[in-house]
């Protein structure tokens, strides 16, 4: 049930985003998110943008696979 | 370049790996719990128990909202939708779980006006278009749900609607981890803490964990490799015998959440014992609809009332839920108890302990003990 979803904000309206996940179009509220831009990505919960995804999982399997190989820590 | 699920494979197996070397001089199986039912169906999905050494051992905590609600509850929805001037709206999943005579779908086929929406907020445009009658939206889940819901409150108070509830049972987590810690039936080394309720609380909402009882609670996505990644960290918190917080979904999660979210839930809700199936009534553990909202609160404005449930049956999903036996032991499962004609709750929800057990066959079998 708390499965969110990442998504590209397309369009605002007051607060009302219109945002992209995999392809398709749907709305988002932005009453939980007020600091949203377009182009943003969100994570989006039972229509409502959560949180602005910041950086990319990618990277950060890549500096813990530094990490085990030697390199600095990546968590506090 | 190496390609990139080459690469990924990689990176399983060694972190696979140096999670067995560390915690190999513990000489005991490491226990490590997930308490959301997002990461139950993740885990089980990748075939995460198959890949992991056998002294590493993963048990499934009351993560799931749907397998939470406690019989009452569903009594109370079951008994609204039976009114003749009410509809109910509600997330998929709560249809099929049993209250203790029926469930939704039957009072749906009984001619209750049941609503499957995808958001909360779906419920105001049917209350505008049904002046006459009351829509009532079952308010299930945890934190990371609860402020969609009461944003829906305030969106409703904006656009002067006054035929919309909710019949809240909103729950909260580090309540349920405490209760879990506190009679240690789980006896587990660490916790897989649920990505998607931290977002909204923070990482820090669990800086009890190692604070109190000195235990490792590790934030994380969803991906097989997240999860993978957040069983390597607990293993060397544990294997050096220490104990913090530590967040792999650093893209989605801050140390304070989402304040705005957070401010909401403040402003409509407000803490309150309540019911969890199989945990019993947890101080503080729910979100009831405050005083200056209650005019939204059906539960408040028309309460109903329900016969206290007596359901007797050998269901243990409560024992499931607190991890301290696993579905196999259950003498329903996948006898008597199966997806299609579920028994508990446990059996119903897609996010369901027994469920993914049936589903996928349980990995191999040893969870539990
Ligand atoms: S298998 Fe079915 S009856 Fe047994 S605990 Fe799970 S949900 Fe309950």
């Amino acid at each position: 049930m708390c499965l969110a979803v990442p998504a590209k904000v397309m369009e605002i309206e007051g607060s009302l985003a219109t945002v992209e996940i995999r392809g398709v179009q749907r709305k988002a509220s932005l009453m939980l998110l007020p600091e949203v831009s377009v182009g943003d990505y969100v994570l989006v919960h039972a229509g409502f943008a959560m949180q602005i995804v910041t950086g990319d999982d990618a990277a950060e399997t890549e500096a813990l696979w530094r990490e085990m190989n030697g390199g600095p820590r990546t968590v506090e | 370049m190496a390609d990139k699920t080459k690469v990924q494979r990689e990176l399983a197996a060694q972190l696979i790996a140096e999670t067995e070397r560390l915690v190999a001089p513990l000489g005991r199986p490491v226990r490590f719990m997930e308490v959301c039912g997002t990461h139950t169906v993740s885990i089980f999905r990748a075939g995460l128990r198959q890949l992991l050494p056998d002294t590493v051992e993963l048990v499934s905590g009351p993560g799931c909202p749907v397998c939470v609600t406690p019989d009452r509850y569903m009594d109370q929805a079951i008994a609204y939708a039976g009114e003749p001037d009410v509809i109910l709206t509600t997330f998929g999943d709560m249809l099929k779980v049993p209250g203790s005579v029926s469930s939704l779908n039957e009072a749906r086929a009984g001619g209750a006006d049941v609503r499957v929406v995808y958001s909360p907020l779906d419920s105001l445009p049917i209350a505008m278009a049904n002046p006459d009658k009351k829509v009532i939206f079952l308010a299930v889940g945890f934190e990371t749900t609860a402020p969609t819901a009461a944003a829906t409150v305030l969106a409703a108070e904006q656009q002067g609607l006054t035929n919309f509830y909710v019949l809240s049972a909103q729950k909260l987590v580090p309540p349920a981890l405490r209760l879990l810690l506190a009679d240690n039936e789980a006896r587990v080394d660490g916790f897989i803490l649920p990505g998607h309720v931290a977002v909204v609380t923070g990482a820090d909402a669990f800086a009890f964990l190692p604070r109190e009882y000195h235990m490792p609670g590790v934030v994380t996505g969803f991906e097989p490799m997240e999860i993978l990644r957040s069983i390597y960290r607990l293993a060397q918190q544990t294997a050096a015998g220490e104990a913090r917080v530590e967040n792999e979904y650093g893209s989605v999660v801050r140390p304070e959440g989402n304040p705005a979210a957070r401010r909401l839930l403040a402003r409509v809700y407000q803490p309150v014992d309540a019911e969890w199936r199989g945990l019993g009534v947890i101080p503080a553990s729910g979100l009831m609809v405050n005083e200056a909202y209650q005019r939204f609160d059906i539960a408040a404005v028309q309460p109903v009332k329900v016969l206290p449930a007596a359901k007797k049956t050998a269901c243990r999903c409560g024992e499931v839920l607190r991890g301290s036996i696993n579905p196999r032991e259950c003498p329903l499962f996948g006898k008597g108890c199966v997806p299609e004609h579920a028994v508990g709750p446990c059996m119903v929800s897609v996010e369901g302990v027994c469920a993914a057990w049936y589903k996928y066959g349980g990995g191999r079998f040893h969870y539990g003990q």
